[in-house]
């Protein structure tokens, strides 16, 4: 008996739940019917100002500036090491990757690029000029030791 | 035989019974123009997409990549085939590359890329004489469409501009050395992975060789 009373208890919550996302939650749908296509956002540009981006904090892989479409990146080929590898940068311009890009899991340097940052997509990223569906509220270091300076002594 | 060309000879040389001079040379003419034309269209017909993809070897691998790319769909609605990268235009040109085809031909008999397996094993060598012949005409099919003179660099990206300025327009680089893999995916580069962005075809084969 116990147990078909939290069971129904259950059903209604789930019943209910799922009615207040429906008015509550913004889904890519909009209010589009299932049984119809809704109509796609545009797609937004990739930003290829070839204006270095700020960093947010000291360890953060720096956005990548200029678009990559079609940079072909696998075992075959790394489209991105030809302009950014040590041997290529006289010729491209382009800042080299840094010597942590070389070092093994035992910080070890090794002689090109280590395995572990061969995909460079795993931590680079080029930016769009699409609209943020949330904000956000990531304040960075200086913003954090300023509040902190503000408000000195008023808390402990 | 030898005989028998002696008497073609004097057949040859014998003065004409039945028909003028005028007719002979008037359909001695005639029939040039069928044969060059003839001659021509085959060329044409073999200068196709159509043509280049009815073999499942250039179908199943190169066209099928082709088609992600900026040359297969794009903002103007521009296309480029086939031939208009890997023909050239120039009639001499022309003649020249079709006898290298017929290695292609032969190739085919015997099936050096009949699998994607061997084509896989076998497409650093054909990229390579690609590279070979772009730089050795300093990209002739690619400035067919794109001229550099034509190009505006102030509506370029500042990426592409310096490049273009510094390496394209100083005749120190051609279009093929940084624009290697635009219109197929790259075979197995190795070493000279690190290079393609601007090597030539000869850095980028001494760095193979290591
Ligand atoms: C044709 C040469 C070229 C290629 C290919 C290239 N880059 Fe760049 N990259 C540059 C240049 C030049 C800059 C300097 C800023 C600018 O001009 O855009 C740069 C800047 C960057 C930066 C910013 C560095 C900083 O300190 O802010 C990152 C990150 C980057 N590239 C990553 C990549 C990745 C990842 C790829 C491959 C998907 C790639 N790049 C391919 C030339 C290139
Ligand atoms: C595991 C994450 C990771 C991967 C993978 C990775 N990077 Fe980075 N990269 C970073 C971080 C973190 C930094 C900034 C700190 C530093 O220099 O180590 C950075 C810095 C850079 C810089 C700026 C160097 C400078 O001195 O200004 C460039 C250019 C760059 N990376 C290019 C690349 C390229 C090209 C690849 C692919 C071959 C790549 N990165 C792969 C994390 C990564
Ligand atoms: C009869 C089938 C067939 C047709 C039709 C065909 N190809 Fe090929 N193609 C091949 C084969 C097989 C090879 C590999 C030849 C070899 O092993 O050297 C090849 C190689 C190539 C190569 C590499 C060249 C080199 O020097 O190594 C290019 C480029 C190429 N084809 C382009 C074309 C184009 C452009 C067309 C249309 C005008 C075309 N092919 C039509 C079968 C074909
Ligand atoms: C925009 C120019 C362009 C177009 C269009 C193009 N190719 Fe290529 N193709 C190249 C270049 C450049 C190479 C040299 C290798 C590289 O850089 O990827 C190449 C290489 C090849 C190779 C040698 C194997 C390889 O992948 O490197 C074959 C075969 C080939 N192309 C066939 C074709 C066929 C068939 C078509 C039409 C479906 C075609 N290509 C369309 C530019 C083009
Ligand atoms: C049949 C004409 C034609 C030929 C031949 C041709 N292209 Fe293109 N190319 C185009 C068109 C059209 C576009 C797209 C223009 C646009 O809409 O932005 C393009 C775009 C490009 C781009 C810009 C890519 C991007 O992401 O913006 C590069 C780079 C390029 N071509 C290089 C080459 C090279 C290298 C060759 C020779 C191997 C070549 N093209 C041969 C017509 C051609
Ligand atoms: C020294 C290297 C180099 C040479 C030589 C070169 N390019 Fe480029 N080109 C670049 C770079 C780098 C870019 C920008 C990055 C990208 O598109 O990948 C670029 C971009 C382009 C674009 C796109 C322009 C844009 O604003 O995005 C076209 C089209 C183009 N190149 C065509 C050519 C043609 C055609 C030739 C030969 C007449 C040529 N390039 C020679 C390096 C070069």
């Amino acid at each position: 008996m116990k147990r078909k009373l939290s069971l129904v208890a259950a059903l209604v919550l789930a019943v209910a739940g799922s009615a207040m996302a429906q008015t509550s939650i913004a889904t890519l749908r909009g209010g589009t019917p299932l049984n119809t296509e809704s109509e796609p956002p545009a797609m937004a540009k990739e930003i290829n100002s070839d204006l270095r981006q700020v960093r947010n904090y000291p360890e953060q892989p720096p956005l990548i500036p200029h678009k990559i479409d079609g940079y072909q990146i696998d075992l075959n080929a790394n489209k991105c090491l030809s302009c950014h590898s040590r041997a290529a940068v006289e010729i491209s311009q382009a800042p080299m990757i840094s010597i942590t890009h070389f070092m093994n899991r035992d910080n070890q340097f090794l002689a090109s690029v280590t395995p572990r940052r061969y995909f460079c997509n795993q931590c680079h990223v080029v930016q769009t000029d699409a609209r943020p569906l949330v904000e956000n509220g990531f304040v960075d270091i200086d913003q954090v030791l300023d509040y902190v300076k503000n408000n000195q002594g008023s808390s402990d | 035989m030898l005989g028998f060309l002696k008497r073609l000879w004097a057949t040859i040389r014998r003065p004409s019974v039945h028909y003028s001079l005028g007719f002979l040379t008037m359909g001695g003419f005639v029939m040039g123009i069928v044969f060059w034309g003839g001659f021509n269209t085959a060329l044409e017909l073999t200068n196709t997409e159509t043509f280049c993809t009815s073999c499942h070897e250039m179908r199943d691998n190169v066209y099928a990549e082709l088609k992600t790319t900026i040359h297969y769909t794009n903002r103007s609605g521009v296309r480029a085939t086939c031939p208009d990268c890997h023909v050239p235009h120039d009639w001499t040109n022309k003649i020249a590359r079709k006898m290298q085809a017929s290695k292609e031909v032969w190739g085919k008999i015997f099936g050096t890329i009949s699998t994607r397996e061997k084509f896989l094993d076998k497409r650093l060598e054909l990229a390579q004489h690609e590279w070979a012949r772009l730089e050795a005409n300093d990209s002739l099919e690619c400035r067919n469409c794109h001229s550099d003179e034509s190009m505006d660099i102030t509506r370029q990206s500042a990426r592409a501009a310096d490049f273009h300025q510094r390496l394209l327009f100083t005749g120190e680089k051609t279009c093929i050395d940084c624009h290697k893999g635009i219109a197929h995916q790259l075979p197995d580069m190795g070493q000279a992975s690190l290079l393609i962005g601007a090597g030539s075809a000869q850095e980028v084969s001494s760095y193979l060789d290591r």
